[in-house]
């Protein structure tokens, strides 16, 4: 009981589920306490799960580019319901098209997202920054 | 001499009895009278016993089970954290164990939540909050809270394990009368509701009656094992799953028309029945009860009006004087009605009943829009495919148009979103026998079964 626990799942109208079970898998294995709310998530439905597991972190995922719409407000959503140092990370096919990652990067910084993955970027990296920031030796 | 058990069933407004030759599964008779809890429980049980018609030489009554909703049934609030999770769950579970459920309360408890609870004079506190290894300083906070200010009800725990040890410390430190159980949502969005049910039962058993005015039924019983919608809830899930002898008869609806709620009762996984639907929300328990205090024939029937307005009332045609028939139900709740006009006002508020409470039961299918096409969520059980639509209480028992009122329940075309049953079988619990069956079955599962199936089933 430990163990640092991680709600995720993806957001908005996307039935991309394979990734899901990707992180999910990787997260056990590192031996994270894994809460996977599935797909066509909402933001409430992560929070809830936030509160109700006192999680450390959300990971979001989408991968069909319409994130940014989907997670406009969601760190203010966080503080209301007192989740105030919750970690944000996403990842995935966030934004449509090429983009340049440094300005993608912005928006999500701005939308309040503690870190931001853009295609490509293998799971293990995401877990030693969970690591990293959730003080894990 | 033949072995017979006697069921009673101490409602709010009738106490009635079954009398059951056990050995041959067959009910001997049956009788009721109005239950005086104001004066003396018993003499109206003395009236009703008087009234039963059995041969006293033959018939030796070996056991006399009861269940109450008698004296305002079994009030109860629950407290949990998250309004659609472990406040859900808390209810879930609180009115499966056959309670009224007065209130649910949210995150942590204010000064005014605490007196407004102190007020209503519950039975049973139910707290939740957390899952397993999940949140644990609110539930802490909500015990302090009610171990400094609300010390004389019994509490049930049903929260995150992970707190139960301070919980313990808090509840001794201030004498409260507690019990911890396993948590009602040990993890997100998983629902374990036989536990608590168990525990408000046993609660229920040690510590209500007494407060009730009940003692005196319940040093001439056996025991007053449960309160009544917990009996029905027992008896309709012996029918549906069956016993480790016998076969039950499939997934079943169970609806409980009375005069101040409409209960239904589904007996069913409700998992979704076609292709290509994802499953949202909390779990639902296979036997899942939900009450409607706003739906009622008497008590209610202006609350009844109020929810369905008067252009439903127009569809079973009734068109005149409809605040006035439904206000006079409300002023005089022992009004029986006599005249075909005053049965078909009845029959259509009961009509009125049926559709509302089935649809807020039932499930319902919401279609999002994707850049993937059409997608389907499901939220609460699929019930189209259920097998039988048994209908209990007194407007149903006494009508003469029983399976009228019943179809109301059944799915529509003009709502498909909305997950009721297609094509039951539609049965009525004629002789009002499935609390008593409810109690028999904590006994003779079996009997209990076979009864149901003789008189309910196969009629």
């Amino acid at each position: 009981m430990n163990a640092k626990t991680v709600v995720i799942g993806v957001i908005g109208a996307d039935v991309h589920a394979v990734g899901n079970k990707v992180i999910d898998y990787a997260l056990k294995n590192a031996g994270f306490n894994v809460v996977n709310i599935g797909v066509l998530s909402s933001q409430e439905d992560f929070i809830n799960a936030a509160v109700e597991t006192n999680a450390d972190c959300i990971m979001v995922s989408s991968l069909y580019g319409h994130a940014e719409l989907d997670c406009q407000g969601f760190r203010e959503k966080c503080n209301e319901a007192g989740l105030n140092d919750i970690l944000l990370y996403i990842g995935g096919n966030i934004v449509v098209g090429k983009q340049e990652n440094a300005e993608v990067l912005e928006r999500f910084s701005k939308l309040g997202f503690n870190r931001v993955y853009p295609p490509g970027v293998n799971i293990e990296a995401g877990i030693e920054d969970l690591k990293n920031d959730l003080n894990i030796k | 001499m033949i072995e017979a058990y006697l069921l009673i069933d101490f409602g709010s407004t009738y106490t009635k009895l079954t009398l059951v030759d056990i050995n041959n599964a067959t009910i001997i008779a049956t009788s009721k009278a109005i239950t005086t809890v104001e004066t003396n429980i018993m003499d109206g049980f003395d009236e009703a016993f008087k009234k039963m018609n059995y041969d006293h030489q033959q018939i030796k009554i070996s056991k006399k089970l009861a269940c109450s909703s008698a004296a305002g049934g079994l009030k109860m609030v629950t407290i949990g954290l998250v309004p659609e999770l472990t406040v859900e769950a808390g209810k879930r579970a609180a009115l499966g164990a056959g309670a009224r459920v007065l209130k649910s309360y949210s995150y942590e408890l204010s000064n005014a939540e605490i007196t407004e609870i102190k007020a209503m004079k519950v039975d049973i506190i139910l707290l939740s909050g957390g899952t397993d290894g999940g949140n644990k300083a609110i539930i802490i906070e909500n015990a302090r809270k009610i171990a400094k200010n609300l010390t004389n009800i019994p509490i049930i725990v049903a929260g995150n394990k992970c707190a139960y040890d301070e919980i313990e410390t808090i509840f001794t430190e201030y004498n409260i009368s507690y019990i911890l159980t396993e948590n009602v949502m040990p993890k997100l969005n998983q629902i374990e509701v036989v536990a608590v049910r168990e525990q408000i039962r046993k609660v229920f058993m040690d510590n209500i009656i007494k407060s009730k005015g009940m003692d005196k039924a319940e040093s001439f019983t056996d025991g007053i094992l449960m309160p009544t919608p917990a009996a029905v809830l027992k008896a309709s899930e012996i029918l549906a799953k069956g016993t480790s002898k016998a076969d039950g008869f499939g997934d079943l609806i169970v609806v409980d028309i009375g005069g101040a709620t409409t209960d239904v009762h589904s007996l069913a996984a409700g998992f979704p029945t076609k292709a290509g639907i994802n499953l949202k929300g909390l779990q639902e328990p296979f036997a899942k009860r939900t009450v409607e205090g706003d739906l009622g024939m008497r008590y209610s029937a202006l609350a009844l009006l109020e929810a369905s307005g008067e252009k439903n009332f127009y569809d079973y045609g009734i068109k005149e004087n409809i605040y006035a028939k439904c206000d006079f139900r409300h002023q005089v709740v022992d009004f029986v009605a006599t005249t075909s006009e005053e049965i078909k006002f009845d029959e259509a508020m009961a009509k009125v009943a049926t559709k509302l409470a089935i649809n807020r039961h039932v499930g319902m299918v919401e279609v999002a829009y994707t850049p993937l096409g059409e997608v389907f969520n499901q939220y609460g059980k699929d019930l189209l495919e259920v097998k039988y639509l048994i209908g209990t209480g007194g407007i149903l028992v006494n009508s003469e148009n029983p399976f009228d009122i019943l179809k109301e329940g059944l799915f529509s075309k003009q709502e498909p979103t909305l997950l009721k049953p297609i094509a039951p079988e539609i049965k009525v619990d004629n002789m009002y026998i499935l609390s008593a069956m409810g109690l028999l079955a904590f006994d003779l599962p079996d009997c209990a079964l076979k009864i149901m199936k003789k008189y309910i089933i196969d009629k």
